[in-house]
C-alpha cells in the first residue's frame, strides 16, 4: 500500500480538492474576507478600555470649582457628560433606564471640601473625597475604568498648590506601551479565525461527500481512508497559511501591529496548530451526518476557542475547571505561542509545553477519526 | 484466475443482512457464471442494493459469506479493489468536476499510468459519446450524460466484474436500449455483469437472474426457463365491467393476480390440484366474458413471486 501509488492517490485528491475549491466561488470568496472583516471588525470594535462612556451629573454647588472640576473630568476621556439632574433619585432613575452609565454627584459643600483639603496638605486621614461616583456596575469593564477616575489628580481643577500624589509603585509595560488592546488582540484572531475555518472547512469537505454519495463510489476504488483523509486537509492547510498571512499584513498595515518574532517560529506553531484543528474537524466529519452537523459541532468547539481561550479573557483569571477545558483546546495553546512569539519575540522552545500539547491533540484527534472512518456503509 | 471466462465470478451461501430488527437480505445463494449478465429483479426494498453492497465489501454481511472473483468476502475485499468496478445507483461522481477532470480523477485513483490514462479516457469519451461534454460540468449534463459517464468511470480500469445498482432509474427508455447494447459490448469483452433493476423489459435482457423480494431470493434463472416452469396459468378475459371483475377475482383466495391491460383483464391462477382444468374454473367465476390462454411473461413470473401472493420460491436450471 505504501509508496508511489499511494503518493499519487493522495495528490488526485489534493488536486481534485483545490479545484473544486476554486470553482466554489463563494467558498473561495470567505477564505480571504472572512479573516480581513473580521480583523477590520475586532481590530476597531473590541476595546478593553472603556472611553466616552455616556454619565450625568448632579451639581448641587454649581460655583466655578464644581464645573472645572466637570470639566477636567471630561478631559479624561473616560467619560463624557450627556445629561444633568437636579437630584440622586433622579439620576439613579437615569442609570436604571441605562440612559447614563455613570453619574457624578458633586455636594452642595464641594467648595469647602475642596478648602479642608488643602489646608489637610497631603495627610490622608483629614481629607474627606470631593464628591461621588454612582457606576452601573453591572458591567465589570465600565466599573473599573470609572474606578480608574477615583485619585484623578487635582492641580487643573484648582491651582498648581497641589503637590500630585506620587504613586506607591511604579508599573513599566512590556511590549504594548501604549496600552492598545489591538496588539493583543491581532494575535488571538489568528487562532479564532483558523479554528474557525480549519475545523468547519475538513468536517463540510468529508461529510459533503457523504452527503452528495461520492463516499459510495471512493470506497470501492483502491483510496485507503488515511489517504483519503491526508488528501483533504493538505489544501486547507494552505488555505490555513493564507489567512495566517492576511491577517498578520492586514494587521500590521491598518493597525501597526509589530512582528517581533521570527517567522520560521511562527509557522512552526502555525503548522502545529493548523493540523490540531484539521484532525479536529476530521473527528467531526465522522460523528456529523449532515453539513448543518458538522456545523453546528463546529460552533460547539469555536465558541469556547473564543470565550476560554484567553483571546478575550484572562487564561490565568479562569477557575481551574475552566482552564481544563480550554488546555483541550487547540486555539489555547496557539493563542499562547502566537502571542508570545508575536509580540515578545519568543523562542519556539521556550514553548514546548503548547507545541507537545497540540501534536498530543493531533495525534488523539487522527487516532479517533481514523478508527471511526472504515471503508464500510454499516 | 484473471481472464478465465468459464466457472464462477460470484458464488454466495446464506448471505445475510440485518439492519437492527430488520432483516435487508436473507440467507442469498449465488452462482453467477463468468462472462455473462445477471440481473436482480425486485420492487424497491427488496434487497437487491443491499446485496450488490455485500459483494463489493461496502456492506459487512451479518452472517454467510460470498467468494468474488476466487477472494472470499468478508475479509478479501481490498484485493477485489482493482478488478471490481461499481456504478452508484445515486451519481457519485464530481459534479463541479467535468467529465474530463472526473475521468481522470478516476484514472489518477486507480493507479492507471499517465500515458495509458489519458488514451483510455479519449477512448471511454469517444465510445460513450461524451466528446461534446468532454469539458462539460458533469452536474448540468442530462440523465442520460451522467448516465454513460458513470459507466465510463466504472470500468475505466478494465474491471472483470461489473456492478451497477439500478443504472437506468434516471434514464428515458431511449437511452436505456442504447445502454444495454453497451453492457452487451463489456459482456462480449468478457466482463462479468450483475445488474439490479425494477424493470422487466431489463431484467428479460438478463441471462439469467434472481427475483428478490423483502430480502428473500423467490426465484433465479434465466427469464425463459422462469416464465416456463412459472407455477401459475395465465388467462385474458375480454369483455365490459373489467372493474367489478377485478375487484370480484381478487377475492378469490387462488387467483393471484387480476390486472387490466387495455380492454382486457389478465388473470394469473395458481397451479393447484384443486384446479383441474382452469378455464371452466374462471368462465364460472367470470359469466359470458371470452376468455384466452396466453403466454407468460416475465411481469407474470415477477408477481406470482413478489408481494403478499407469492407462491414460493422457483430455482430453474
Amino acid at each position: 500500500m505504501w509508496g508511489l501509488p499511494m503518493w499519487n492517490r493522495i495528490w488526485a485528491i489534493v488536486t481534485k480538492e483545490l479545484r473544486q475549491l476554486s470553482r466554489d466561488r463563494m467558498s473561495f470568496g470567505l477564505i480571504v474576507m472572512i479573516p480581513l472583516i473580521q480583523l477590520m471588525l475586532f481590530g476597531y470594535a473590541i476595546n478593553t478600555d472603556a472611553r466616552q462612556l455616556p454619565a450625568g451629573v448632579v451639581d448641587m454647588e454649581q460655583s466655578s470649582y464644581s464645573r472645572a472640576l466637570i470639566l477636567a473630568t471630561e478631559a479624561s476621556q473616560v467619560v463624557q457628560f450627556t445629561s444633568q439632574y437636579s437630584s440622586m433619585v433622579e439620576a439613579e432613575a437615569a442609570i436604571t433606564r441605562g440612559e447614563v452609565k455613570a453619574v457624578l454627584y458633586l455636594p452642595s459643600d464641594l467648595d469647602g471640601r475642596l478648602l479642608r483639603r488643602r489646608a489637610a496638605g497631603e495627610n490622608p486621614e483629614l481629607s474627606e473625597p470631593l464628591g461621588q461616583w454612582l457606576v452601573d456596575g453591572s458591567d465589570t469593564v465600565v466599573a473599573s475604568s470609572i474606578r480608574g477616575l477615583r485619585n484623578m489628580p487635582l492641580q487643573e481643577v484648582v491651582d498648581q498648590a497641589f503637590v500630585p500624589s506620587s504613586p506607591t509603585l511604579e508599573v513599566v509595560q512590556y511590549f504594548n506601551p501604549e496600552q492598545r488592546t489591538v496588539v493583543n488582540i491581532v494575535p488571538g484572531l489568528l487562532g479564532i479565525i483558523l479554528t474557525m475555518t480549519m475545523v468547519l472547512f475538513t468536517s463540510a469537505a468529508i461529510v459533503r461527500e457523504r452527503e452528495q454519495g461520492n463516499i459510495e463510489f471512493l470506497i470501492t476504488t483502491p483510496v485507503q481512508p488515511f489517504e483519503l483523509m491526508l488528501g483533504k486537509i493538505v489544501p486547507y492547510v494552505l488555505v490555513g497559511f493564507v489567512q495566517i498571512a492576511i491577517i498578520l499584513g492586514a494587521g500590521n498595515l491598518v493597525f501597526d501591529v509589530p512582528v517581533r518574532g521570527r517567522l520560521d517560529y511562527l509557522a512552526m506553531a502555525a503548522m502545529l496548530f493548523i493540523l490540531a484543528s484539521l484532525t479536529l474537524g476530521l473527528v467531526i466529519s465522522t460523528i456529523a451526518k449532515s453539513q448543518l452537523q458538522a456545523m453546528q459541532m463546529t460552533v460547539f468547539v469555536l465558541l469556547p476557542s473564543i470565550l476560554l481561550s484567553g483571546f478575550l479573557f484572562p487564561f490565568e483569571a479562569m477557575p481551574r475547571p475552566a482552564q481544563v477545558i480550554a488546555e483541550m483546546l487547540p486555539a489555547t495553546h496557539f493563542m499562547r505561542m502566537a502571542r508570545a512569539i508575536i509580540l515578545r519575540d519568543a523562542d519556539i522552545f521556550s514553548l514546548q509545553y503548547d507545541a507537545l500539547a497540540l501534536l498530543a491533540i493531533t495525534a488523539v484527534g487522527l487516532l479517533i477519526a481514523s478508527s471511526r472512518f472504515s471503508k464500510r456503509l454499516n | 484466475m484473471t481472464g478465465n471466462h468459464t466457472g464462477t465470478a460470484i458464488e454466495a451461501q446464506g448471505l445475510t443482512l440485518r439492519f437492527g430488527h430488520t432483516l435487508a437480505v436473507n440467507a442469498l445463494d449465488l452462482a453467477i457464471p463468468r462472462g455473462s449478465i445477471y440481473g436482480f429483479l425486485g420492487p424497491n426494498g427488496s434487497g437487491k442494493s443491499s446485496s450488490i453492497r455485500m459483494l463489493t465489501g461496502l456492506l459487512k454481511p451479518t452472517s454467510g459469506q460470498a467468494r468474488v472473483l476466487g477472494e472470499t468476502l468478508p475479509g478479501g475485499e481490498e484485493k477485489l479493489r482493482l478488478r471490481i468496478g461499481y456504478m452508484t445507483q445515486k451519481f457519485s461522481l464530481y459534479d463541479n468536476l467535468s467529465v474530463q477532470e472526473n475521468l481522470d480523477f478516476v484514472a489518477r485513483i486507480y493507479g492507471v499510468p499517465r500515458a495509458q490514462a489519458k488514451q483510455r479516457r479519449d477512448e471511454l469519451i469517444s465510445v460513450y459519446e461524451l466528446s461534446d461534454q468532454r469539458k462539460q460540468m458533469a452536474g448540468s449534463m442530462s440523465g442520460g450524460q451522467k448516465q454513460r459517464l458513470a459507466l465510463a468511470a466504472a470500468t475505466l480500469h478494465r474491471p472483470e466484474l461489473l456492478f451497477l445498482d439500478e443504472p437506468t432509474s434516471a434514464v428515458d427508455p431511449e437511452n436505456r436500449r442504447e445502454f444495454w447494447e453497451r453492457l452487451f459490448d463489456l459482456c462480449d469483452g468478457g466482463t462479468t455483469i450483475l445488474v439490479s433493476t425494477h424493470y422487466m423489459d431489463e431484467a428479460e435482457r438478463c441471462h439469467q437472474l434472481a427475483i428478490l423480494d423483502l430480502g428473500v431470493k423467490r426465484a433465479d434463472g434465466s427469464p425463459q426457463a422462469l416464465m416456463n416452469a412459472m407455477n401459475a396459468w395465465v388467462i385474458e378475459v375480454a369483455g365490459d365491467n373489467l372493474r367489478e371483475l377485478k375487484a370480484a377475482l381478487g377475492k378469490e383466495p387462488l387467483v393471484l393476480s387480476a390486472a387490466q391491460i387495455g380492454a382486457r383483464l389478465r388473470v394469473l391462477i395458481h397451479k393447484k390440484q384443486e384446479i383441474t382444468d382452469p378455464l371452466p374454473w374462471l368462465q364460472a367465476r367470470v359469466g359470458g366474458r371470452s376468455l384466452e390462454f396466453v403466454r407468460a411473461s416475465l411481469e407474470d413470473v415477477f408477481v406470482s413471486c413478489t408481494g403478499v401472493h407469492h407462491v414460493g420460491s422457483a430455482h430453474v436450471e
